[in-house]
């Protein structure tokens, strides 16, 4: 049988911790500069405008004349990039709205009619958005409140099935996943949008569920070894699970691997974010979830024993 | 020998075979064919996929009070110089009226006559000089709940003469209405046709001074007002404001052709139309009036006889133009106008590339799943790969019974969840494997195993439950249709993982009497 994680491993995972701990850091606040300098290059769905997806009809997409032809409208900032393969592109136009204008206008319509005729017979509309100043904002807001939403009930959720220490450990470990996440789609300026929330609380949920089994162990071997140093329960509890983990990572990376190849280019965006998160998603449950336990007492009470789940009665 | 109870097992049984069923349709018989096998309903495909277009517009409520109040202040003029009450400074804005008395005595009068034209729906407050009027909260809600209501009404039924398969329509929020459109991948016909109000009316032409004069001289005769010409062409025309008569009086309205052969819309009035158009015309013989639509004058025919139910008009049309607005009349005036908030829509080549894509990209994420999980699990996993493929065909069967729509994210789901659902059996594996290396029995090590697994493996679902109910309340379409393949996926994947793969590790314990765990 294939054996690509072994068993019965004894990796000191917590020797690499304070390296890990400032890589993490840095990790988390590189993101965090990116995404405050240099922004996020966030799509239609949260600034409003027009995406046209279009098809060459006569082989590959000559994207330099059409950025020529296009530019030369007088319709303000459009961008055209090519999209999966190279007779497809997607061409944004921003909306053509002077003040803050909720709706369609008279000047949308008129500008999205001027690119549709300069595209001519050479290309076919696959895809046409539209998504107005006021929707946008709402979408935005809308998904703000998604994950903080998600991350408080996550948070609950963790604080009721575990000891406090816990809890802040997994939450570290999850912000960390989110934000670097975040992080990376600032510095490759990938389009930011609903698909990419829906990836981070996607990403979440994984990353919390990585950090549960881990911490599962961790309760359960604090519980079976009295007389062992934290530490060391921490690195055992480390090495029970990580098959587990590599596992269940190495499966959910095949099928995103497969969804980024060849579900085609609306979907890359998306798999590209949720296979990141996965990989930094198993990173953090390992380093910076049971990374920072380390620094709580996990045994306050000698005398009081923690109640064993009813489960492992 | 594990006993695993025959309820149970009949249990689980009749579950998968009830999956199998349900998911059935969508590999039987032709997706075109409107008859579904059994009569099951196969996968909804949402818009990204089947093509189509997706409309979310906004009712104008603010035009519509803000007309409705400038209508009431004509009605205040009128009254209020029939009572002899002297009054002035008389405005009317979006939110409010107000006039003032001329005389301090009249307020009591004047308050009795203004509670008669307002009615409760406005609300009467006493100004220093006269009075002031405006709509209570619950009015203007009122108001909103029955123009969006309307709208829908008006929408549906232009939609539906477009010949539209299946639209979805439907209120959002206050003031919002959402359309879907399978199958039209370029809704802007369906856009211009929303986007007119098709507000007709018969109005008399004002001979009394001339449009033009009026217009450069700023004396507008009282009660008359000066209109445009549809026609783009900038003539002017002074119509007397009432509305004789109005398109909600028609019956029926169809393109036609007039004497000249010229597109035409032949008009067909009810009785009561009909009885007030004969009055009218028949007093009027000789003069003009306006066919005005939206507020544009489309012609200004001359009475030359009696005319009673049936008319034509006539102003310059096309044959498209004149069935549209044939259309338009037919279906009604909107209560209020639209506009486009947003706008998505998908050609049929993007959506059947997006199927195949989908399809690849699962097959091929599937492949790649089994070949790890049997390689890396032998035996148990052939047992994980079995209890996966259950998992599909439950997702499938739920989709279908649950008239759930299938998205393009939709498909990114059930691949996530193909990926994420042998996570259980890891988790059930790996335990076992560690109880039997306690030394355990293998007997032993499969119950603990199980029993100890499931509890931490509800515990990692619960969460990605939680972000998936998130998304869900997060999302427009196909990312909600990603959340319910998700949540989906994963209370299917814990049913296949803990029950279905425990009743075939049990059946396969118990026939082949292994000596040592294959793990």
């Amino acid at each position: 049988m294939l054996k690509i994680i072994p068993h019965n491993t004894n990796i000191p995972f917590l020797k690499f911790r304070k390296i890990t701990l400032i890589a993490s850091m840095l990790l988390v606040l590189g993101s965090l500069v990116s995404w405050f300098t240099i922004g996020l290059n966030t799509g239609i769905d949260f600034r409003g405008g027009f995406i046209i997806e279009v098809r060459s009809n006569s082989g590959p997409a000559n994207i330099e004349q059409l950025r020529g032809d296009l530019g030369g409208l007088g319709l303000g900032d459009i961008s055209l990039q090519e999209f999966g393969v190279d007779t497809d592109l997607l061409i944004r136009v921003q909306s053509q709205n002077l003040e803050d204008s909720e709706a369609l206008s008279e000047a949308d319509k008129a500008a999205v009619n001027l690119v549709k005729d300069t595209l001519g017979e050479t290309y076919t509309i696959r895809r046409t958005e539209y998504v107005g100043a006021v929707v946008g904002s709402e979408l935005r807001q809308q998904a703000t409140w998604a994950i903080i939403a998600a991350l408080g009930a996550i948070m609950i959720y963790i604080w009721f099935r575990f000891e406090w220490p816990f809890a802040i450990s997994a939450i570290v470990a999850l912000a960390h996943d989110v934000i670097s996440t975040v992080g990376l789609f600032s510095i490759i300026a990938h389009e930011f949008n609903l698909a990419t929330v829906a990836a981070l609380l996607t990403i979440s949920g994984y990353s919390i569920n990585d950090t549960v089994v881990v911490f599962d162990r961790v309760r359960d071997n604090l519980n079976r070894y009295k007389s062992d140093e934290i530490p060391v329960i921490l690195n055992k509890s480390l090495n029970e699970t990580l098959r587990r983990t590599f596992m269940t990572s190495i499966t959910t990376l095949l099928a995103l691997g497969s969804i980024y190849l060849f579900g085609g280019a609306v979907l890359a965006d998306f798999a590209l974010a949720m296979i990141w998160g996965v990989v930094i998603g198993t990173y953090s449950s390992i380093f910076v979830a049971v990374g920072t336990l380390v620094w709580f007492d996990l045994r306050p009470k000698e005398d009081e024993e923690t109640p064993v789940p009813e489960y492992e009665r | 020998m594990i006993v695993f109870e025959k309820w149970k097992i009949a249990l689980i049984s009749v579950f998968v075979l009830a999956g199998v069923v349900l998911a059935s349709p969508n590999l039987i018989g032709n997706a075109d064919d409107d008859q579904h096998f059994l009569g099951l309903n196969r996968i909804n495909l949402g818009l990204d996929l089947q093509g189509g277009s997706y409309l979310l517009l906004k009712v104008e409520l603010d035009q519509v009070i803000e007309e409705r109040l400038s209508n009431s202040a004509e009605a205040i003029r009128s009254e209020m110089r029939t009572e002899r009450i002297g009054i002035r400074n008389l405005t009317s804005d979006a939110t409010s009226l107000s006039f003032d008395l001329r005389n301090a005595e009249d307020r009591d009068r004047g308050r009795d006559v203004l509670v008669q034209i307002l009615g409760r729906d406005l609300q009467i407050i006493n100004t220093e000089q006269g009075f002031s009027a405006s709509y209570s909260e619950t009015g203007l809600a009122e108001i909103g709940r029955i123009t969006v209501e309307q709208a829908i009404e008006i929408v549906r039924s232009r939609i539906d003469e477009t010949g539209t398969k299946e639209p979805i329509i439907q209120r959002q929020g206050g003031d919002r209405i959402l359309i879907q459109l399978p199958g039209v991948d370029n809704p802007e016909d369906v856009k211009r046709l929303l986007g007119k109000t098709a507000r007709l009316g018969f109005q008399m032409v004002d001979i009394s001074a001339s449009a033009i004069e009026a217009q450069s001289s700023g004396r507008i005769p009282p009660g008359s007002e000066i209109l445009e010409s549809a026609d783009g062409s900038g003539q002017l025309y002074l119509v007397r404001k009432r509305v004789l008569i109005s398109g909600d009086m028609l019956d029926d309205a169809r393109p036609g052709f007039g004497q000249n052969n010229d597109p035409v819309v032949n008009f067909q009035l009810n009785s009561t139309g009909g009885a007030r158009f004969g009055k009218i015309t028949g007093q009027n013989i000789g003069r003009p009036f306006a066919i005005v639509l939206d507020g544009k004058v489309v012609s200004a025919p001359v009475i030359r006889a009696q005319i009673f139910s049936e008319g034509q008009i006539s102003g310059n049309f096309t044959v498209e133009e004149s069935g549209e607005l044939a259309l338009l009349l037919r279906a009604g005036a909107l209560p209020a106008p639209l506009s486009v908030l947003e706008e998505r829509s998908v050609g049929p080549g993007l959506g059947s590339d997006s199927i195949e894509a989908g399809k690849i990209a699962s097959i091929i994420g599937l492949l790649a799943v089994v070949i790890f999980m049997v390689s890396s699990y032998g035996r148990f996993g052939v047992i994980a790969v079995m209890a996966l493929g259950v998992n599909i065909i439950l997702i499938i069967a739920a989709l279908s019974a649950l008239g759930a729509t299938l998205t393009l994210p939709g498909i990114a789901g059930i691949v996530l969840t193909i990926g994420m659902a042998v996570d259980a059996n890891v988790l059930i594996f790996e335990r076992i494997r560690e109880e039997s290396e306690r030394g355990r029995t293998i007997v032993s090590s499969v119950t603990t195993g199980f029993k100890q697994a499931t509890a931490t493996i509800v515990d990692a679902n619960l969460t990605t439950l939680a972000a998936a109910l998130f998304l869900y309340f997060l999302g427009s379409g196909p990312i909600k249709g990603f959340s319910v393949t998700l949540a989906l996926g994963v209370l299917t994947s814990m049913f296949t993982a803990v029950l279905v793969t425990r009743l075939l590790v049990v059946l396969w314990l118990n026939q082949s009497r292994p000596k040592t765990l294959p793990l």
